[in-house]
């Protein structure tokens, strides 16, 4: 296996002299997403969290409790890792950001249990989650590809992780947001979700450059060690998707959610999807509470063609437009 | 000029731009048809477009309208020729964008007063190459029929 080359002594970082401009690009875009938890009104929840059942409360903590766990993940090992294998300063740098803000996500889920739920309910999600064979099961399985010695793998890990198996967890906040429950919390999620995207693409997009370099039979391998890694996460995140949603219904929708995750996931390693159309419809509602504009309709193509459908207006004060 | 020739013409292209992680440039290549990219780099002189044309391109993703659309593409359309031929656009974009999904298209769309015609997200599933596919053939064949009557 060829290793790829790591930094071997630290020179003063230039991001005047790039030897990738898309380290830039993400560099730039993160820091202008940068966000803190106290900016989201979550108190204003508190009456929507008082309307829960017992067990949808229960639910809610156990989801985000699972979530607080890779996000930690994230960003005590994935990042850290990633960070060994970089191979310009400003990857490395990228990375820093990536660990922090994966800290603030974490950071996150704990200043909605302090402002919503009681601490003796949250304790004892912290415990299950300590537990449950399922959760355990997929922080083992990417831990295992984070302390490998094959920094490839640690990437897919990596994408997986940022870009798959969150999923299962955002899907509540959407579904409550759907039926304008916790719409706050709903708010901050969606903060969250928008950076996981631009962590997937960019390990993503590395991953990609670094296999191009392999020998073809080297390319194979890995790409069959993705699909393989992807179909034992899935098979995991079945049976914790079914083991918490079963109790209210929602375990089929998740699933669908799970595909259409999942091939987002494989497209961001470049590869191709591997659930199809079929499997992927998820309830339009949930898709509107995670993209507001995706329920319109934009496919020009599919409807009956008798009316345009121009943008509404959108402002933008991009200088760089000359009309 | 062969009749082919004339009818590729009226039939119009795609134009499209692309940045080095190929993702749109990907969608291209599964669709199949005839595309012209935008230069990659913003220093390098901009295309010139003969024909009309569908423009394709991916979303800046992150939320802000400002740096939505690749600056690339801001400066292909500046070009008042280049804009007068644009017929429609299709976006790249990420759900996890929230409202900022595929932004570029709805932007596009309204300073141009073009349709935007098609979203995927990331280089688009087969589903969504199939009905691009489709839906170009068929965009152009109407336009050529309204030019007619």
């Amino acid at each position: 296996m060829t290793m790829m080359q790591r930094l071997s002594r630290v020179n003063a970082i230039n991001w005047n002299r790039l030897q990738d401009d898309k380290d830039l690009e993400v560099w730039n875009r993160l820091t202008s997403n940068f966000w803190l938890p106290e900016k989201v009104p979550l108190s204003n929840d508190i009456q929507s969290w008082n309307t829960l059942t017992q067990q949808e409360k229960q639910l809610t903590i156990r989801v985000f409790t699972g979530l607080t766990l890779l996000d930690t993940i994230q960003s005590s090992v994935g990042a850290p890792v990633l960070m060994e294998d970089a191979r310009t300063p400003h990857e490395e740098a990228v990375y820093t950001n990536i660990a922090f803000m994966e800290s603030v996500h974490a950071r996150s889920y704990s200043s909605i249990f302090s402002t919503l739920c009681a601490t003796r309910d949250v304790d004892d999600a912290f415990r299950w989650s300590e537990e449950n064979p399922t959760l355990q099961m997929k922080s083992e399985l990417i831990l295992k590809r984070y302390r490998s010695d094959d920094p490839l793998m640690r990437k897919v890990a990596s994408v997986f992780l940022e870009s798959f198996l969150f999923y299962s967890g955002f899907y509540l906040p959407m579904y409550w947001s759907s039926h304008a429950k916790l719409t706050n919390t709903a708010d901050l999620i969606r903060l969250i979700i928008r950076d996981e995207a631009v962590h997937g693409y960019y390990v993503g997009y590395k991953f990609q450059q670094a296999l191009a370099e392999e020998t073809p039979e080297r390319q194979q391998e890995v790409k069959d060690y993705a699909y393989e890694l992807l179909l034992e996460l899935y098979d995991n995140e079945v049976r914790y998707t079914e083991s918490l949603y079963d109790e209210v219904g929602l375990s089929e929708d998740v699933k669908k959610f799970l595909h259409y995750n999942a091939n987002k996931a494989l497209m961001n390693l470049g590869f191709e999807p591997l659930f199809p159309s079929s499997v992927t419809d998820v309830d339009p509602t949930i898709m509107a509470a995670l993209s507001p504009s995706a329920d319109e309709n934009h496919d020009f193509f599919s409807g009956s063609g008798s009316s345009y459908v121009i943008g509404k207006a959108v402002a933008t004060e991009d200088d760089d437009w000359a009309f | 000029m062969h009749a082919a020739d004339v009818e590729a013409e009226q039939a119009g292209t795609l134009v499209y731009f692309s940045t080095k992680s190929g993702n749109t440039h990907r969608f291209i290549e599964k669709l199949g048809l005839s595309a012209q990219r935008l230069p990659l780099h913003r220093e390098a002189p901009t295309l010139r477009i003969e024909q009309p044309y569908i423009l394709v391109t991916p979303t800046y993703g992150g939320g802000s309208a400002n740096g939505a659309v690749p600056k690339q593409v801001i400066r292909f359309l500046n070009d008042e020729h280049n804009r007068h031929l644009l017929r429609g656009v299709i976006a790249a974009g990420n759900t996890n964008f929230g409202d900022a999904y595929a932004l570029a298209g709805r932007i596009i769309a309204q300073k141009c007063q073009v349709p935007l015609l098609y979203r995927f997200e990331l280089f688009g599933t087969d589903d969504d190459v199939a009905k691009v596919r489709k839906g170009v053939e068929e965009f152009w064949k109407r336009q050529a029929q309204s030019l007619r009557t």
